[in-house]
């Protein structure tokens, strides 16, 4: 027990948070702690910035016929909104928090490569605000988050936003490979004595895991950037059909790309569940080797699968069948995880805090993003939803009702750790429900519309009968949604300022970041517990589990 | 007039997609239910109030291999069923083609390869006959998309594409492009008229007719401008000296219902509207404003009116 109370109080009082919050040092920073919170502050700024492109487009097709935004201006909302969210908002989340965390689980004093790891966070806060320059160069990205060729080329994109784009999105993904490399080392080198690689805390391991897919996708996807970026500037013919070139070629890069990186946003706010969803449940994870196996699983299989987001392209039955089995088959170790945390929870005594909430919620709403993801893997069913709304739908219940959702109950379970105060609870219930409730209206009728023959990427539709009443909906779902993250911003803001202070484990939970202070000293650790297990604070309460081969993994 | 949806299918192949698609929602609706079930029900029974005291419990090797065998055998199912569906949705044998349509920036082009006859924006195909449709693009990827009649296929520059499609029973099919293609891409639809054999064979002769310069009043100033001013540069109608492939084929344009792939009913107030400033309804269409004179315009309608 002894050992919990790892820090002296003096050495406490020198470190102290405020002490290190002078802009300087948050500037020249490579204390991974400050990193990570950067990451967050940034990815906030950003994921504001794209919702109020969302909330622009929702009022625009609120109702056939409006004349609220230009169509030029709607394309560039639509393309600044998707490339935002996954390149400048989920993506950056995921490793921000990862950066926090990871170090803190394994017991290290910081990533193996701190300076690369600043490097890597300006990269992606410079890449990003390279992309949104753009928009005060006059003319902003205008073709989509994956920028089909030759819509792309210059012919039919006279203006630079194109370029923009190519340039902002390769300049963040240097600093995410950065990221993947330094993830992997500091995992592979500095993990404390005694936890081994099937000891490590899940979300350790799927933030590791990521990383590699990180490393074989984004060059894929930073290549092809080149590529297209000298077809605009230098007049090659990569994907110019009147040179040469193919335009399936940029799809196949792009995808090959693409579809691992639809895994990359999801892992790690796996991982996340798999933190919280214990701790809340009072008890282990259930079959934490299916759940850590059929991760490496998704990531072998996410690299054959790219295929499925071209059945329309008309490449043959063939191709179409492969794809559609690898694509049915990574749904498999998918649903593994569901069942692993619903084993998890049975039996326990659940506490239903705000972080648990949304992990709940997540549970349900992942699953039917999961299962339209199924629906699309059935070729001919992709054949006649693909590029309709029922896309949109079923990438937002992927994205924001899944990865979001684990990312908020994330943020309400580390941000004790982060500021040292607790989140408020009752903002956070009613930032909960807001949520859920805005989600569910924003994105359910979408499926419908989109069934209904409603395509992506329209500014305007016809009034065709019910079109409007469903869209109306998913307007004002989308304010409730947009509202429900001003309470959660309030929340981090008064909560940062005079919320209950948290202590060093607030939660009572068992990975190695709560055995110090909240936040932790700029060195973490004074003295780290003994690793024996997966569990190494729980063996501290319970010396006797020290005989249970189970905790030992 | 029938929507573009698809649970509206008018042929063969939209059917077998539908059927597949009821067959496998019902199933993944359950597999939600389940999910939603177990989740409620863990949620209610093990809450800490009720059930205060966890069960220490690392795993269960037979509950996982359940869990991962089961959905296996459900994804192995339905993936047998979609093999069984595919050449039935999109049979692969193919013939020559009843139609083809290449894909411009924002409007169809329609050329029936069988009788020379060339159109834009509106399909005709006889009821009750499968038609093989061949795809094609002239500048970007578009799509062409008519949920009733069968599935969707991308349109790629470079590349041509086969696609069967069909509608049981006369009517009016809307469709639309389906990959985002630009500026008015929202603006690009499609009307596939579905007509009885003898009806169909009534529009091709009209279609194939070379309609008279007029030669009196109005319509024949509106001839005279069309091919001395800038129209003839982008525009074709078969019997004059206007050979412009840049925009729609105008030989037969007043037995269309529609301008500009479904922005404006076609009558002459509209066509009037349309000629005097394109890009009041189409702000992205390559078609210029010509800053024509009224007088001007009325005459291009009263010529364009006769070309039934
Ligand atoms: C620079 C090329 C260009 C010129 C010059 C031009 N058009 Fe067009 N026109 C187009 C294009 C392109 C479209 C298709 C617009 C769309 O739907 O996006 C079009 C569409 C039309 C249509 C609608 C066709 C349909 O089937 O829906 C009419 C009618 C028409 N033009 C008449 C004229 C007349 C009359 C003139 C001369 C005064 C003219 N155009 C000059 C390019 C041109
Ligand atoms: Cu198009």
């Amino acid at each position: 027990m002894s050992e919990l109370q790892v820090v002296p109080a003096e050495m406490e009082r020198l470190h102290r948070f405020e002490e290190t919050a002078g802009l300087l040092k948050w500037i020249t920073s490579v204390d991974h702690k400050q990193i990570g919170i950067m990451y967050v502050l940034a990815t906030l700024m950003f994921f504001l910035f794209g919702g109020v492109e969302a909330l622009l487009m929702r009022i625009q097709l609120s109702w056939p016929g409006m004349h609220f935004l230009a169509p030029e201006t709607y394309d560039q909302l639509f393309t600044l909104h998707g490339t935002t969210m996954i390149f400048l908002v989920v993506m950056p989340l995921l490793i921000g928090i990862g950066v926090y965390v990871v170090p803190l689980q394994i017991g290290a004093r910081d990533m193996a490569f701190p300076r690369l790891n600043a490097l890597s966070f300006w990269l992606f806060l410079f890449g990003g605000l390279l992309l949104y320059f753009s928009v005060f160069y006059g003319n902003s990205p205008d073709a989509g988050w994956f920028a089909y060729a030759p819509l792309t080329e210059k012919p039919y994109s006279m203006m630079e936003g194109m370029s923009f784009w190519c340039v902002g999105l390769l300049t963040a993904g240097i600093g995410t490979v950065a990221s993947g490399i330094n993830f992997i080392v500091t995992v592979a080198t500095l993990r404390a004595r005694g936890m081994s690689l099937n000891r490590l805390p899940l979300f350790t391991w799927m933030t590791l895991v990521n990383s590699f897919i990180i490393l074989g996708a984004l060059p894929a996807l930073n290549a092809s950037q080149v590529m297209l970026l000298l077809d605009r500037e230098l007049h090659t013919r990569f994907f110019n059909p009147t040179g040469g070139g193919s335009p399936i070629l940029w799809q196949h890069f792009f995808w090959n790309f693409g579809h691992p990186e639809v895994y990359i946003l999801i892992i790690p706010a796996w991982g996340m569940l798999s933190e919280v969803i214990p701790v809340f449940s009072r008890k282990p994870i259930f079959g934490y080797t299916f759940v850590a196996a059929s991760t490496v699983a998704i990531a072998l299989l996410s690299f054959w699968v790219w295929g499925h987001h071209m059945f329309a392209v008309g490449l043959g039955h063939w191709p179409d069948i492969f794809f559609a089995a690898t694509s049915a088959l990574i749904a498999v170790p998918t649903g593994i995880k569901i069942f692993a945390w619903i084993g998890t929870m049975w039996g326990g005594a659940i506490r239903f805090t705000t972080s648990m909430m949304f992990a709940v919620a997540f549970l349900i709403q992942f699953t039917m993003g999961g299962v339209t993801g199924i629906m699309f893997a059935v070729v001919p069913i992709d054949w006649q939803l693909t590029d309709t709304y029922f896309v949109v739908a079923h990438l937002h219940y992927v994205l924001f009702g899944g990865t979001l959702f684990a990312v908020f109950s994330g943020l309400y379970y580390w941000f004790p750790k982060m500021s040292g105060r607790m989140l408020s609870e009752r903002i956070g219930r009613w930032h909960f429900w807001l949520t859920v409730i805005g989600f569910n209206a924003t994105f359910f009728v979408q499926h419908i519309v989109g069934a209904m023959g409603m395509t992506r990427r329209v500014w305007t539709y016809p009034n065709l009968p019910r079109w409007a009443v469903l869209n109306l909906i998913s307007s004002i779902g989308a304010f409730v949604l947009g509202f429900s993250v001003l309470i959660f911003l309030w929340n981090l803001w008064v909560s940062a300022k005079r919320g209950e202070p948290a202590g060093p484990n607030p939660w009572d939970a068992w990975t190695l970041e709560w055995a110090t202070t909240s936040p932790p000293p700029e060195y973490n650790f004074r003295e780290i517990p003994p690793v024996h297990g997966r569990r190494p604070l729980w063996d501290l309460q319970h010396p006797e589990s020290e005989k249970n081969p189970k905790e030992h993994g | 007039m029938h929507p573009p949806s698809v649970f509206d299918p008018h042929s063969a192949y939209a059917w077998s997609i539908y059927h597949l698609t009821v067959v496998v929602t019902i199933l993944m609706g359950v597999v939600v239910l389940i999910v939603t079930g177990l989740v409620t029900y863990v949620c209610i029974r093990f809450r800490e109030r009720k059930h205060p005291g966890p069960r220490l419990s690392y795993g269960n090797r037979k509950v996982e291999i359940l869990y991962t065998a089961l959905p296996l055998m459900l994804l192995a199912s339905i993936f047998g069923l979609m093999i069984r569906n595919m050449d039935a949705s999109d049979p692969i044998q193919r013939t020559r083609d009843n139609i083809v349509v290449v894909g411009h920036q924002f409007w169809w082009e329609i050329r029936y390869p069988g009788t020379g006859i060339v159109t834009a924006n509106e399909v005709h195909i006889p009821a009750g006959k499968p038609q093989m449709f061949g795809m094609e693009a002239a500048d970007v990827i578009h799509d062409f998309w008519v949920p009733q009649l069968g599935r969707k296929m991308d349109m790629v520059p470079g590349y041509h594409r086969d696609v069967w499609l069909a509608a049981n029973e006369p009517g009016i099919y809307l469709g639309r492009c389906s990959e985002y293609c630009g500026k008015e891409h929202a603006w690009m639809r499609i009307r596939v008229f579905a007509q009885t054999p003898a009806n169909f064979a009534q529009w091709e002769a009209d279609q194939e007719k070379i309609p008279p310069i007029p030669t009196t009043g109005d319509a024949a100033d509106g001839a005279r401008y069309f091919t001395t001013m800038t129209c003839a540069n982008c525009h074709t109608i078969r019997g004059t000296s206007a050979q412009g492939e840049i925009g729609p084929d105008l030989t037969h344009l007043a037995s269309r219902t529609t301008l500009a792939a479904g922005r404006l009913p076609n009558d002459p107030a509209d066509l009037a509207n349309w000629i005097k400033d394109p890009t009041k309804y189409k702000p992205g269409c390559f078609m210029p404003d010509l800053g024509l004179t009224d007088e001007q315009v009325r005459d291009l309608v009263a010529y364009l009116e006769t070309l039934r």
